[in-house]
């Protein structure tokens, strides 16, 4: 049987809901004239900035193109549904934002956009264009902790993007730029729980099979199998599960600030949302972690997927001045 | 000998076209055991649109290696993710081992076929054994020369890759995954065939088809 979803075209769906896009954030995006998949802020890219491009494939909005605006992202390059954006929109990103002095490719770590962006670095070199990379990769049940540069890059990258789109915006050099954006990686870490699939818009069938009583801790934004499947549990318990993890690797000490995203898949409510925030402010609390700030809702979705994931952000003096410094993009405004 | 021209190269793309769209679901379900359950509808997009590309070229005035590199362009432009860069540098690979060629003989053809096959294991960097389309790819390389050499028409030197290519991407279920998506299963993905190694046959099996029958 084929799931519900309001479209006119599978095949269409990306070009139509980047049009409804378009038509909603007037004041902060266009495309590219001649690249309807190139999406550059009106207002951020200028000369003697370090431009940033960000993107990754369509169904996890408002990841990407909602963080492109001043302060953040500068463009993001869109791809189909799940998929990487090839290199001709990456690279017509890359020239509608550069100001001369460089421009950083940041996306998820997948072999598929390493693969589109490097070869869009590569064209772009022979414009004249300077490219660097900084791959997120905070996804903490993707890889054991000593593979961390073979995990994923998750929901976090709302904090590493912002981190990176602060110090362009702050006219930094492209050294200070990269050197932020990777300290920023370093020092994010990311649980997901998935409790039901999503399904594609071409196929509409559910992506992966679960048990109505099971979850699947540290499944990807994808669906790809994470590390252990169970029996649902209260939010307390699942939140602890996850924040052990988390915590673990993160390794704050007592008066340390963080943070935090509790971040929606898709179809899993605020409610539970913000129940399982309680239990995140209740758990650093006793370990004397302060919270700097919070944001919960949806931030890196998975289409319909019921789920949630755990964004834990470490902050030390300057990445608590990126995070603060103020952005205004579609969806997503700060400071 | 066989003598292949740009109009059976368009009719090459269009077979393979056609068995994508009929393999899509069958891809997608394999996919969605060890990774995001995509893989066949970006082979289906990615073919659609090279066989559109080329089908748009002008036979008489238009070579091997220029209607492969805009196969390539077409379906690179069409799908991003792994299969597009993957597929797009097989293609172009392939141009390139019949540059000024106005026809390929049999000798030509398999040279194509095993830049193809070197061009994807040069841009995924994957090894045999890591459970991708290359433990597809290279065996049926490999196959195809061996057959040349030893004698065979280009019909013999299709089928033995075809065969080689079927063993390869039976072999990846005995396989660890420890490349693209599927790595971040570990031993989970045991027991199930690569969809990138299992489209690969698909592919191999409707050029044999397209190019010796």
């Amino acid at each position: 049987m084929q799931t519900k979803k309001i479209i006119n075209d599978g095949n269409r769906a990306v070009d139509e809901m980047l049009e409804g896009i378009l038509a909603a954030h007037p004041r902060h995006l266009k495309s590219v004239d001649g690249s309807p998949r190139s999406i550059v802020a009106r207002d951020g890219p200028r000369q003697g900035k370090v431009g940033l491009v960000i993107g990754g494939g369509s169904g996890h909005e408002p990841s990407f193109l909602g963080f492109v605006g001043k302060g953040l992202a500068d463009a993001a390059a869109i791809g189909n549904v799940f998929a990487s954006p090839p290199p001709d929109p990456i690279l017509e990103c890359a020239k509608a934002v550069s100001g001369g002095a460089g421009v950083l490719f940041m996306y998820g770590n997948y072999a598929g956009d390493v693969m589109n962006f490097d070869m869009a670095a590569e064209m772009a070199a022979m414009d004249d264009i300077e490219v660097r990379t900084v791959l997120s990769t905070d996804d903490v049940a993707s890889a054991p902790r000593d593979q961390r540069h073979k995990r994923r890059g998750v929901a976090g990258n709302f904090f590493i993007f912002k981190a990176a789109g602060a110090a362009c915006d702050r006219m930094l050099s492209f050294d200070e730029c990269e050197r932020i954006a990777g300290k920023a990686n370093d020092h994010t870490f990311t649980m997901g729980v998935a409790l039901s699939p999503c399904s594609l818009p071409q196929t509409r069938r559910p992506n992966f099979e679960i048990g109505p009583d099971e979850m699947e801790i540290g499944m990807g934004i994808h669906g790809e199998p994470g590390i252990a499947r169970e029996k649902l549990k209260t939010a307390d318990e699942i939140t602890d599960e996850m924040l052990d993890r988390i915590l673990d690797e993160m390794a704050p000490a007592r008066g340390d600030k963080v943070a935090v995203l509790v971040n929606s898949l898709g179809s899993t409510p605020l409610m539970e949302l913000y129940i399982m925030n309680r239990r995140v402010k209740q758990r650093l609390d006793q370990i004397g972690v302060s919270i700097h700030a919070s944001w919960v809702g949806n931030y890196c979705t998975s289409l319909e997927m019921a789920g949630a994931s755990i964004t834990l952000h470490r902050l030390d003096g300057e990445l608590q001045t990126m995070l603060d410094h103020p952005c205004d993009c579609a969806m997503f405004r700060a400071g | 000998m066989t003598t292949i021209d740009t109009s059976h190269l368009v009719a090459m793309f269009a077979a393979i076209a056609t068995a994508m769209s009929a393999d899509r679901d069958r891809l997608c379900a394999l996919d969605g055991v060890i990774g995001d359950a995509d893989h066949g509808i970006a082979m289906e997009l990615g073919f659609s649109a090279a066989r559109d590309a080329v089908a748009a070229l002008d036979t008489e005035t238009t070579d091997p290696a220029t209607l492969l590199n805009t196969a390539a362009k077409s379906f690179l432009n069409a799908v991003g993710a792994s299969s597009g860069p993957l597929y797009a540098t097989a293609f172009m690979r392939g141009a390139a081992a019949v540059k000024g060629k106005a026809t390929l003989d049999d000798a030509d053809v398999v040279a194509l076929f095993q830049a193809m096959a070197k061009g994807i294991q040069d841009r995924g960097k994957a090894e045999l054994g890591e459970k991708t389309m290359i433990d597809a790819w290279v065996p049926a390389a490999q196959a195809a020369g061996e057959a040349l050499t030893s004698g065979k028409d280009l019909a013999g030197s299709l089928e033995a890759a075809a065969q080689a290519a079927k063993a390869g991407a039976e072999a990846t279920k005995a396989m660890v995954a420890t490349k693209g998506r599927a790595s971040r299963l570990g031993e989970r993905s045991l027991g199930h065939m690569d969809p990138g190694a299992a489209s690969a046959v698909t592919v191999i099996e409707a050029m044999r088809v397209a190019l010796t029958t």
